[in-house]
């Protein structure tokens, strides 16, 4: 498994440079550095000196990709892609563009961000695959229809409208907790309930539609059909058998979503003002801080690998037939 | 089972923690309710908190309570009125000549003018880690090795702090830094054009800054200290005075003096700040600022929250005993002569949605509030005569409306060097003022602002000198004035002049071809989609077809450096209240093309570019008010611009604030402001009671709804099993 590992690791340094690469070419497609340079210094009274000061000052000065006036291979080493990029894969993020340590801020705002994202994975899990449980245990009747119409209605709702129809509702209409706002420590449970529970019913069609399906599949299975005629009662089959194999799946999916945990949501970070990473990229792209926005690319790349490792690891932890090698 | 007992009795323990008097939907934390504490949000994180660097809007409304440059305006008088803040009265400039004589007054001859400014003694900084010292008088935090770093996270963890006199070289200090290589000053350039000797400062230090990092001295964070580099600009006197010497005359460096751009600066808290380990950790002097104003920064969180609380040891002010004749009435004049600031601490929350903002403060957690679009028909009505009016909710819940008039002008450009909309000749000067007739403002400010707007006549608005209220202040080649008003032209007066253009019912009388117009624009939103629908419907009424030419913003800033566009919609606040801030917009030599100046449309008449120096260093009177007169019609005439609109600006107060009025030129406001906690809680507990019925009726459908699903599965489950029946 170890080989498989170390790999897998070294397969991922091509992607990372891929990623690296197609990022910056899309960020310097619209942005140039002299625009970066009006957003950070304001549109008001900045001179051609000041913006090749700051051009200067954080190397946006040099060639993009290949410096044709360098020797050797500072041709492609004295250029801002390499100086930007090299670094990354050391985890030094460097500074914004307006001179903040990215790395602190991540470590400050990916805490939020996970305090709403987790609730809403574990809660938003149990509450789809119970009632996921409930619709296949029901399946072919009325309640197996309807529940799918129901499914297919409430994804079909746009999240924006789930935030600020529940803003209104519970926060504005019946008082029960803040509209908006984050406190750390214990604090936090009053601003995390509402987006939690928003988070959960978003998506929750599209949760209960997937696991169905699941389940459904694994039913029609042989060993199915065999605990049904040895006499179980279909609760048992369900729970004890056919929830077990359909785990497999399930739990691949929700492994390779872990590690993006971290990342965020944000809209509903934007909307409920929760200082998490989920706004930090937008918020940059924004600002035209290409600092941050390739470090949270990068970021987002690497937990996406990662999240792609602990599935294959995940599949030999639930099913002993699988070996990595 | 443990540990399911746990988490019943947190749940429990939570839910009884929100059942205390404060209301469950309360977003500040109990220990601040009843407390004297001011609630306001930010939309946007501040870039910049230094005060060599920070100008725009979210970030002044931080470093103006903090920081306090020698002048500042008056709360109450208008027109604005400058008056001492650091400084212990108001500079008179003295002249010189150009062999360092003293002349008598301004003239021609004068080459220099010094702004001697005389500080107040007995002024201290607030308590700040970068004047705390040892028993030996050492400085406590200016050389941390990595242990202590490693302990330290904000400025809070900071065991120790100290402070010291405010003296004149700090002023002198801070007038340097706006040279520092590292800090791009945004008025570097507007200053070093001024202040003397400045230009070269900026080269002197960029090139020692370089040679510094070329030895290795000056990596992330290193300490240049400027002291050791004398500006022949700005001087020390002695420990409470210093000097400014400008060239020439500009008496425009007053308004400047009340920025915080000439906010004193430490030298211990640069020194401190230049630490690598606290960089490391986003403490700068642009993060955490260090000042002698009414308030400190005290949380920096600009992902969450900011809070400033007041700073105990402010120097004092008392709040003003004069004003406006009606401010009397208004009760604004009813704390004068107590001492400021009334409210010991501001929390910003950041809020990036309106909606939320808007909510919040109708549930009375935000003191004071704009009014968005979305929530305008909600809070304002507008009547027949186009008189506001707050609804009825709004009046219920006590709450007040405040307008005025911003100092800004947002106006539709030509560029003047397009050869079809641009140029002075006739042809030209008749087809853009044809055009500014056509696009009708008012009917702009009705649909597109809720009547927040007044159409503008000229590039000055309201509250600058300069402006002209009533007959004698309309643009007469767009407006007549009947009725006691402006009525825009006819558009058959427009269509005339577009016929003497050459372009008769919208076509060029040489080639038969309809005229085109092509406007640069960034609407990138779908509700901008009936903004350029209106515009197209404008020009239709001359038959010439609009083209809109939608761009990013970067696209559009080239394009505007580079002279490609046409037409292009543009704005301006105001700096300081002197007409030149507004006039420079049309000042030859300040062209965007070529030159990267303010002057978008490039507008270069030499008749105004001559007007223009000669106003510019005047003092305001009679005769300056006939040069801007004077100018202002020449630039109607050549409508280089269709002068669009000066917004109106409406906020709304909550009936416990008081002291509100609109300052459009001052930032440093806060302290004047006053709350009634007591009332603010009342009403917030008034207004939010918990309604929890609703979600009982919901968990019992829900138990209702899995009843018929029990029912069923115990039928499935223990149903006897159906036997197979036999053919006979």
């Amino acid at each position: 498994m170890i080989a498989y590992i170390v790999r897998r690791i070294l397969y991922a340094i091509p992607i990372l440079i891929g990623v690296n690469l197609l990022t910056f070419a899309l960020f310097f497609v619209v942005n140039t550095p002299d625009d970066m340079a009006r957003m950070q210094l304001g549109m008001k009274r900045v001179t051609p000196e000041a913006i090749e000061n700051w051009k200067q000052e954080r190397g946006y000065d040099k060639p993009l990709l290949f410096n044709a006036t360098a020797a050797g291979t500072g041709k492609f080493t004295d250029t801002i892609f390499y100086e930007k990029s090299v670094k990354l894969f050391v985890f030094d993020f460097g500074r914004s563009d307006s001179g903040r340590d990215i790395a602190y801020d991540i470590q400050q705002r990916m805490w939020p961000s996970l305090v709403v994202a987790l609730p809403i994975l574990l809660v938003g899990l149990l509450t789809n695959i119970t009632f996921a449980m409930l619709v296949a245990f029901f399946r072919a009747t009325y309640v197996d229809a309807w529940g799918v119409v129901l499914c297919v209605t409430l994804m079909s709702i746009s999240g924006l409208f789930y935030i600020i129809g529940g803003q209104y509702l519970v926060g504005k209409m019946l008082h029960l907790v803040p509209i908006s706002g984050y406190e750390s420590g214990v604090d936090a449970w009053k601003f995390v309930i509402l987006p939690a529970v928003i988070g959960i019913i978003s998506g929750i069609g599209s949760g209960i539609r997937l696991y169905r399906s699941v389940f459904l599949e694994e039913i029609g299975k042989d060993y199915v059909r065999t605990a049904r005629a040895k006499g179980l009662s279909e609760s048992r089959v369900l729970f004890r058998h056919v929830l077990k194999n359909a785990m497999t799946p399930i739990l691949t999916g929700v492994v390779a979503g872990l590690p993006l945990l971290f990342m965020g949501n944000l809209v509903l970070e934007s909307f409920f003002g929760i200082p998490g990473l989920g706004s930090y990229t937008i918020d940059a792209i924004n600002m035209q801080d290409f600092a941050i926005v390739r470090s949270m690319v990068f970021l987002g790349s690497v937990l996406y690998i990662l999240g792609l490792l602990l599935t294959d690891i995940s599949y030999t932890l639930v099913d002993p037939r699988v070996k990595l090698g | 089972m443990r540990l399911m007992l746990h988490c019943f009795s947190l749940v429990l323990m939570l839910l009884l923690s929100a059942c205390g008097e404060q209301p469950w939907n309360d977003p500040y934390p109990a220990r601040d309710a009843g407390k004297n504490i001011l609630y306001s949000a930010f939309s946007d994180r501040p870039k910049h908190l230094d005060p060599a660097r920070s100008y725009s809007s979210n970030e002044v409304q931080f470093t103006a309570q903090i920081y306090e440059p020698p002048l500042q305006y008056h709360y109450l008088k208008r027109p604005y009125t400058l008056i001492p803040l650091g400084a212990a009265e108001m500079p008179r400039p003295v002249f010189l000549d150009r062999n360092g004589r003293t002349l008598p007054g301004p003239s021609a001859d004068v080459a220099y003018s010094v702004y001697e400014i005389r500080i107040r003694p007995g002024v201290r900084y607030q308590p700040h880690p970068a004047f705390a010292r040892d028993a030996r008088g050492r400085f406590l935090y200016h050389d941390l090795d990595a242990e202590v770093l490693e302990k330290i996270n904000t400025l809070g963890d900071f065991a120790q702090t100290g402070t010291r006199e405010l003296v004149a070289a700090d002023y002198v200090y801070q007038i340097k830094r706006l040279a520092h290589p590292r800090l791009h000053s945004p008025i570097l350039g507007v200053m070093a054009g001024y202040i003397v000797g400045l230009k070269e400062y900026a080269g002197q230090l960029e090139k020692i800054y370089q040679a510094r990092v070329a030895d290795g001295k000056n990596d992330e964070g290193g300490y240049l200290d400027l002291n050791q580099f004398p500006l022949d600009g700005a001087r020390v006197v002695d420990r409470y005075t210093y000097q400014i010497k400008v060239r020439g005359q500009y008496p425009q460096l007053l308004y400047w003096l009340a920025m915080p751009f000439f906010a004193p600066i430490p030298e211990e808290a640069e020194r401190f700040y230049s630490q690598p380990g606290l960089k490391k950790k986003n403490i700068t002097l642009d993060w955490y600022p260090v000042g002698t104003g009414p308030y400190m920064l005290t949380v920096n969180n600009p992902n969450r929250q900011m809070v400033l609380e007041r700073n105990p040891n402010f120097h004092g002010e008392d709040y003003p005993a004069e004003g406006e004749t009606e401010d009397r009435a208004k009760g604004l004049l009813a704390d004068a002569g107590k001492p400021l600031p009334f409210i010991d601490k501001v929390v910003f929350s950041l809020e990036k949605e309106s909606i939320p903002y808007w909510n919040k403060f109708l549930q009375g957690y935000y003191d004071a509030s704009g009014i968005s679009s979305d929530s305008f028909d909600q809070a304002v009505r507008i009547g027949g005569q186009g008189e506001v009016a707050l609804t009825d909710d709004m009046q219920a819940r006590g709450i007040r409306l405040s307008t005025s008039v911003e100092a800004s002008t947002f106006y539709m450009g030509f560029n003047m060097l397009d050869p079809v909309a641009g140029g002075y000749t006739e042809r030209a000067r008749k087809l853009r003022q044809a055009v500014s007739i056509a696009i009708d403002h008012e009917e702009y400010i009705s649909i597109f602002t809720n009547g927040r707007g007044i159409a503008a006549q000229g590039p000055i608005p309201p509250g600058i000198f300069g402006y002209q209220e009533g007959a004698a202040g309309v643009n007469s080649y767009v407006y007549a004035w009947r009725d006691g008003r402006p009525r825009r032209k006819p558009i058959e007066e427009a269509r005339r002049l577009l016929a003497e253009a050459g372009y008769p019912d919208g076509r060029d009388g040489k080639t038969g071809k309809p005229l085109q117009l092509y406007l640069d624009i960034t609407a990138s939103g779908p509700d901008d989609k009936s903004l350029l629908d209106w515009y197209r419907k404008q020009l239709q009424k001359l038959n010439v077809e609009l083209v809109i030419r939608n761009t990013d913003y970067n696209r559009f800033q080239e394009k505007m450096l580079k002279g490609d566009a046409q037409l292009f919609i543009w704005g301006w606040n105001a700096d300081y209240p002197d007409p030149e801030n507004f006039l420079f917009l049309l000042y030859g030599p300040n062209a965007k093309v070529g030159k990267n100046g303010e002057n978008a449309a490039n507008y270069d008449n030499p008749e105004f570019n001559r007007l223009f120096e000669q106003m510019k260093n005047m003092e305001n009177g009679p005769e300056r008010l006939a040069i801007i007169n004077a100018m202002v019609d020449i630039a109607r005439r050549d409508a280089p611009w269709i002068w669009g609109l000066h917004p109106k600006k409406f906020t709304l107060y909550h009936q416990w604030y008081f002291n509100a009025k609109p300052n459009l030129m001052a930032n440093n406001t806060l302290k004047y402001l006053k709350v009634d906690p007591r009332l603010r809680e009342e009403k917030r507990a008034e207004w939010n009671r918990p309604i929890v019925w609703p979600l009982a009726a919901i968990m019992a459908v829900l138990l209702l709804g899995t009843v018929p699903a029990v029912i069923v599965y115990l039928r499935r489950e223990y149903a006897p099993p159906k036997l197979p029946q036999s053919a006979g």
